[in-house]
């Protein structure tokens, strides 16, 4: 076992855990909703990124196992941490509109509306002849 | 060496459970929550992969791929419960 792959795993190590707690941190500090769905996401790829890819050099090099499963994981989580956001903030966009809650002052301000005619595309119905219409035309 | 970076590591990680669930408990709205329960989701993954390297065991890494799943699909069903007011329509 070198002192470069002792080196290597270290620091990927450190810096997963630096950056899930800098996510977390984020959570706590940040001030609406919107923005808070801004922290965790360093958490989750640059952290966990980065401590699975600790784990496949430290299995490769203590036990010498070459394991996948730490790719599956971090790839897993790439394709599915966008979509729960975008969930997360449809919740958070419904629930402002119908005045179940009220959004407290941000850094960023309200988001933007959409250029041209219309509204968000979650708060409209799906137009006709398009990809995403299932209505009888 | 590893094994103190190992261990720094898992305070780190215990330490961020701690402020997502202080976001959990205390909201304010149902949102922060979600995005509270998704984080911790997260690093409970991180804490079996950390706890996986210290044992020197990688049989934890079938737990972490299920956690990940699992918590995905927890994720998309809570927000379309609460969108819809159903899971499956």
């Amino acid at each position: 076992m070198s002192v470069i792959a002792d080196t290597i795993i270290v620091i990927l190590v450190l810096l997963g855990a630096a950056f899930a707690l800098i996510g977390s941190w984020g959570l706590v500090r940040l001030p609406s909703t919107m923005e808070r769905l801004h922290g965790p996401t360093k958490a989750t790829t640059l952290g966990l990124g980065a401590l699975l890819l600790a784990s496949v050099v430290y299995f490769q090099t203590r036990l010498g196992i070459w394991t996948a499963h730490e790719l599956l994981i971090s790839l897993f989580l790439f394709i599915t941490a966008p979509i729960s956001a975008n969930m997360i903030a449809k919740v958070h966009l419904h629930r402002v509109r119908t005045g179940a809650i009220r959004e407290p002052d941000s850094i960023a301000g309200p988001p933007p509306r959409p250029g041209g005619e219309g509204d968000w595309a979650t708060f409209e119905a799906p137009k006709q002849d398009t990809p995403a219409s299932t209505a009888n035309t | 060496m590893i094994g103190i970076a190992l261990h720094i590591a898992a305070a780190c990680i215990a330490l961020a459970l701690l402020l997502n669930g202080w976001r959990l408990l205390r909201g304010p709205a149902l949102g922060d929550r979600i995005v509270a329960l998704d984080t911790m989701v997260i690093n409970a993954i991180a804490l079996i992969v950390l706890i996986g390297m210290i044992g020197g065991n990688d049989t934890y890494f079938e737990a972490a791929l299920l956690l990940a799943m699992v918590g995905f699909v927890s994720t998309i069903a809570y927000c379309k419960f609460i969108l819809r007011g159903d899971i499956v329509e």
